[in-house]
């Protein structure tokens, strides 16, 4: 019999925690299936954040580490340092990458690091229950924002790829969506990307993949995937936000 | 071979370069610039790496990678920048990483000044971060010792897989004085399967991890690390005996504060008094098995510290405070002179040698 699907060998048979709906579970595939596609298992590290994808440690396949919270990007440098010809990415939520965390990424980025982050963004703070995230869209219902998040009181959400778009340091950006099988498949082409470029050794990448929350968004998943192209996509467009001068061969 | 006129920081630097370290990240903090203005210029000389981080709290992240990766890797700062690293120290103790970190003490407590202190006593050897863990620490007291100590800090690190901090103040870090650095030798640095180096099809799977969500877990490992703690308390305490042997009164200090204590002791012999001097080169594991001894032949003790009084308290602890455990110490960065140090023990000696 021919097989037409199967799991990724980077990726262990061990059932994910993840609740109904929730995202996490597509983006894990997309990074296994490229470290498969790459051939580079064994030489692909990755490291686990603080938050809900903490346990992605427990998915991969492969080597990996666990960073304290939002440290990720530091972490990574002192692998990447030790390893240089190695694939290493870090797998960070919004909490862990854009509030706690902003100084480990923008620096990481800024010296231009040699290192993907992987940046979930589901505009939300998921396992601690739900709290405002610096990427909480205006008038998004959370439980520290229960009247809906104001500019006055709260501030902006924080646009992570142009944020970090202007430093030289940073080689590829790219915001992606994985709501429907289009952007999912393009999702997986902007990560592939991303780490064609940091074995490249063009400098530092992320990819930043709006993610549905059902859960802590009080919607089915059906509802979040429709929020998240409706709210979501236009206040964070999708697209390339760097790439290298030179076109990177896979 | 000859010697060489050196500061205490570079030689750290160089204690650290021929113990067969490559890695080091660091944030500038006063008073040990010399160590990293030393390594950015001597790390690519070796292959090594010299990375300066965006913080304190950065640098500690590096080296929890750096160590995770199989490197032998250190980093340093003092009081301030200590205090921010103490999230990555956790980790790095948690998740049994070998390191060297290095604390050249200033005053305190908040930015303090940048003058001589040991005023992060407590904070190496009770803890500093978060959870029950242990730092080996060792406490310097001239710039050979620092050379001759740096080998053994990267290799008491690999064998236990524990973090190290190497204890000392601005004085230490700043003063010249000659040292012999010796032949430099082949470093062999030990294997390191646990080392997440990217995992081989069909081989384990390497975790730097430390994430035990499970209570039963983390106990077990709470209880592991205890073990191994235990027997780093038994095997690795380090001191140094000046003029003891018939000390009826013993000062106890470690670092530079040693150092002047001894001329007070000297001071004191002249005078005829039996004083006698203990020096604690490991700060943790603390040196309680000499006590076991003195505390039956000393009448007192006189702890003398440039902090508010620290390690009394394991002075204390070490005699089951069987005989007077007295205190002296400058703090904010004053250093005590001998002199003064010499007015405590005639103060002190008579009262206890009379009882």
């Amino acid at each position: 019999m021919k097989t037409v699907f199967t799991r990724p060998e980077s990726l262990t048979d061990m059932p994910m925690h993840y609740c109904p709906g929730c995202t996490h579970g597509i983006v894990h595939r997309l990074v296994a299936e490229i470290i498969d596609e790459m051939d580079v298992y064994e030489r692909a590290l990755g490291v686990a954040p603080v938050g809900c994808s903490v346990f992605i440690y427990n998915y991969m396949d492969i080597d990996m580490y666990q960073a304290a919270h939002g440290r990720a990007p530091a972490v990574a440098t002192g692998i990447k340092r030790v390893l240089p010809d190695r694939l290493v990415f870090t797998y960070q939520g919004d909490g862990d990458a854009a509030a706690i965390g902003t100084g480990e990424l923008v620096h990481a980025a800024a010296r231009g690091e040699k290192i993907t982050v992987i940046f979930i963004n589901n505009a939300v703070y998921a396992m601690t229950g739900g709290q405002m995230a610096p990427t909480t869209l205006l008038g998004q219902k959370t439980t520290t924002t229960p009247f809906g998040r104001d500019a006055a009181a709260n501030g902006m959400p924080v646009k992570v790829c142009e944020m970090l778009a202007p430093l030289d340091g940073s080689a590829y950006l790219a915001r992606v969506a994985v709501n429907n099988p289009k952007n999912v498949l393009a999702a997986k082409k902007a990560i592939r990307k991303a780490f064609d470029v940091q074995m490249s050794g063009a400098g530092f990448t992320m990819v930043e993949v709006l993610s549905a929350c059902p859960t802590n968004w009080g919607l089915s998943p059906l509802e979040a995937l429709k929020w998240l192209e409706e709210k979501m996509i236009p206040y964070y467009p999708l697209g390339e936000y760097k790439t290298p001068a030179t076109e990177v061969q896979p | 071979m000859a010697k060489i006129l050196m500061k205490g920081n570079e030689a750290i630097g160089e204690g650290a370069v021929r113990a067969g370290c490559r890695y080091f990240f660091g944030y500038p903090i006063t008073p040990q610039s010399e160590l990293p203005h030393y390594l950015a210029k001597r790390m690519p000389e070796v292959g090594g790496t010299y990375l300066q981080s965006e913080s304190e709290t950065a640098a500690a992240n590096m080296v929890f990678g750096a160590a995770g990766a199989g490197a032998r890797v250190m980093t340093s700062s003092s009081g301030p920048g200590i205090s921010l690293m103490q999230e990555g120290i956790s980790y790095i103790a948690g998740a049994e990483l070998p390191c060297v970190i290095v604390n050249m003490i200033r005053g305190g407590p908040g930015l303090g000044n940048i003058a001589p202190a040991q005023s992060d006593y407590f904070q190496a050897v009770k803890g500093g971060g978060h959870g029950d863990y242990r730092l080996i620490c060792l406490a310097p007291a001239s710039v050979q010792e620092i050379i001759d100590l740096m080998q053994d800090a990267f290799d008491l690190a690999d064998k236990y897989r524990n973090p190290v901090m190497l204890l000392a103040d601005g004085v230490l870090g700043q003063m010249m004085e000659p040292v012999e650095l010796g032949e430099e030798k082949e470093i062999t640095v030990p294997d390191r399967p646990w080392a997440a180096t990217g995992r081989k099809k069909g081989g384990p799977k390497r975790l730097i991890n430390s994430l035990y969500i499970v209570p039963e877990e983390c106990e077990k490992h709470n209880l592991k690390l205890g073990e191994k703690y235990a027997i780093i308390a038994r095997e690795e305490q380090r001191w140094e005996e000046y003029r003891l042997d018939d000390a009826k009164m013993v000062v106890v200090a470690f670092g530079t504060c040693a150092r002047i204590c001894k001329a007070a002791v000297d001071s004191a012999r002249a005078e005829g008094m039996a004083v006698g001097l203990i020096r604690p080169i490991t700060v943790w594991p603390f040196p309680n098995d000499v006590f076991a001894g003195v505390k039956e032949t000393a009448n007192n003790f006189l702890v003398v510290e440039m902090n508010m009084g620290q390690m009394i308290e394991d002075v204390r602890l070490a005699v089951s405070d069987a005989r007077p455990v007295h205190f002296y110490g400058r703090v904010g960065g004053m250093l005590p002179v001998a002199r003064d140090v010499l007015n405590e023990i005639r103060k002190l000696y008579d009262g206890g040698a009379a009882k």
